[in-house]
């Protein structure tokens, strides 16, 4: 199948891809960890602080009402991607990370001693240690979904663990380590049969996956504008007008107040009551931006020509002797988690280095799913729209090259 | 030999080198050389926090000299502990305390290494000069 993908044609939007590492040519791999920045990206940033900086919400002058309607234009645009309902369902946060720890916070006011929340076994770091600090304060009791030998989760072990103490569920779209794509749709619609609040991370589905928020009727979906050729420091929240206006704010200050006496001040409606500060305006803009872009090629043809490098980057790896990849879920994204026996990951991740090969080394922030596979890390590399099946084919022979260093 | 003198061994050895994977390989021969800790002193207490990989250091006065044993997870990373143990070990204590560790920066290990990686290094030296400090004051 031929993808509707122009990859040389979209490299030349990517200003980075161009340098060299240690005399190599850049072969990026690490795009779950962030993507790169098309100029398009770029331009609207520097436009931002040519044209446009200036405070926003509350100024009366002329560049603050224009910054203040790129903010919200950018608003609006996160709202369609998503298919939200409203455009104040969607908060404006620092990142996944931010608005997980929003959310958790505020749940210290629903939750007591001996409710529980369900975690799965595949999370970032991010995605259990806000649950575990609001099950400290509150007494709940957080349980694990397990997963499986594949990466997969074992859905009827969820299904078992959910009942009537079940308050909140939080699971990831797409596991960062291994690929994983959860079947978030199941999850929902079972936490929902027990009354039960869900979370779902989309930091690793944002690239890859277009989500309709309604249709998928979760509580609180996430995720980072740096996951989709955004800047880093900007991050959606989004969740349902019920639960936001429910939820207490999580930081007071500026923008976040409708009036202020040393009595009482009363909080802002929505998104305002969960922005305070001022917030990473030109950062919200660019996110929109972000979006654009990737709309403007498509995710449709994004995931198709993906799921080819996927295919490709799989197959060849596979023939390496002692190849090990972690992570062979029937549904994944463009991520493959792997070592090779006897040789540490930090080694080959080196090794790539010199070669101008970027990968990532490490538990990938995921501790848990090393345990159970019993290693100390993984190699990673995750593949975007704009690599190439002649970079699979560098990363593959630098693979061997590593492992005859090595070995 | 002193420190100094073995530090500009190493040194000479490495200006052998015209490209980073001649380097590299002989980093890794090195780690082959790595005189192994015991494993009952491969403990969490013994790891070197600051390494991406795990590596465990072991001091021991050897009379008035301080003897190092180490090993890591991680190929390489056990070789650039190999070249600072063979700098720093079986040396009194206070000459192990006063050296300086420039030769790293002179073999292109700093320079051609990652930034974490680098930290660990950093911390590797940081180590070995924590123990000859704790060591001269048992002498003392």
């Amino acid at each position: 199948m031929i993808a509707m993908i122009d990859v040389e044609k979209i490299r030349e939007d990517f200003p980075i891809l161009k340098r060299e590492v240690n005399g190599r040519p850049l072969v990026y791999l690490d795009n779950a960890a962030t993507s790169q920045t098309p100029k398009q990206v770029i331009d609207c940033i520097v436009d931002y602080y040519q044209n446009l900086n200036a405070n926003i919400h509350r100024g009366v002058h002329t560049l603050s009402q224009e910054a203040t309607d790129a903010y919200e234009a950018a608003r609006k645009t996160i709202q369609t991607h998503y298919n939200i309902a409203h455009a104040h369902e969607v908060i404006l946060t620092s990142g996944t990370t931010h608005s997980i720890n929003l959310v958790a916070n505020g749940f210290s006011s629903f939750l007591k001693s001996g409710d529980e929340i369900l975690v799965s076994a595949m999370e970032h770091h991010s995605n259990i240690v806000p649950w575990q600090m609001l099950a400290e304060r509150t007494g709940a009791i957080l349980k694990v979904i397990p997963m499986n030998e594949n990466g997969e989760l074992v859905m009827e072990a969820y299904h078992n663990l959910l009942g009537d103490k079940t308050k909140l569920v939080f699971c990831n779209h797409v596991s960062n380590a291994l690929g994983t794509v959860n079947p978030i749709d199941e999850i929902v619609e079972a936490a929902h049969a027990h009354d039960a609040a869900v979370l779902i991370d989309g930091a690793q589905a944002a690239p890859h996956i277009k989500v309709d928020l309604q249709a998928l009727d979760v509580d609180f979906y996430t995720m980072s504008a740096h996951k989709v050729c955004g800047p880093t420091g900007i991050g959606m929240l989004y969740g349902k007008q019920k639960w936001l206006n429910a939820l207490p704010p999580y930081q007071g200050g500026g923008e976040m107040i409708a009036e202020v006496t040393f009595e009482k001040t009363t909080y802002a409606d929505l998104p305002h009551k969960f922005e305070a500060g001022t917030p990473n305006i030109c950062g919200g803009i660019a996110f929109g931006a972000a979006l654009d872009y990737m709309n403007a090629i498509g995710f449709e043809a994004i995931a198709a020509y993906e799921a080819e490098l996927l295919a490709y980057a799989t197959e060849k790896l596979l023939e390496i002797k002692g190849m090990k990849i972690y992570g062979t879920a029937a549904e994944k994204t463009s991520v493959i988690s792997f070592n090779i026996q006897g040789i540490h990951p930090y080694d080959i991740g080196t090794i790539l280095d010199k070669l101008g090969v970027a990968v990532r080394t490490g538990h990938h922030c995921a501790q848990p799913i090393m345990d159970y596979y019993k290693i100390p890390g993984t190699v990673r590399a995750s593949f975007s729209f704009y690599n190439t099946m002649a970079e699979v084919d560098v990363l593959v022979e630098s693979v061997k090259r590593a492992q005859s260093m090595l070995q | 030999m002193t420190i100094t003198e073995i530090q500009e061994e190493i040194v000479d050895e490495f200006s052998m080198f015209d490209d980073w994977m001649q380097r590299y390989e002989y980093m890794i021969e090195l780690g082959k050389s790595l005189p192994l800790i015991e494993e009952a002193y491969k403990t969490d207490d013994n790891i070197i926090k600051g390494c991406q990989s795990k590596v465990w250091v072991h001091a021991e006065l050897d009379e008035n000299k301080l003897v190092f044993t180490a090993d890591s997870d991680a190929i390489i990373t056990k070789g650039i502990i190999a070249i600072l143990i063979r700098a720093f070990s079986n040396q009194k204590p206070q000459d192990i305390i006063d050296a300086d560790t420039d030769f790293i920066d002179e073999i292109g290990l700093k320079e051609h290494l990652s930034a974490t990686r680098a930290n660990g290094l950093v911390s590797m030296v940081k180590q070995l000069k924590l123990y000859a400090i704790a060591y001269q004051t048992q002498l003392n």
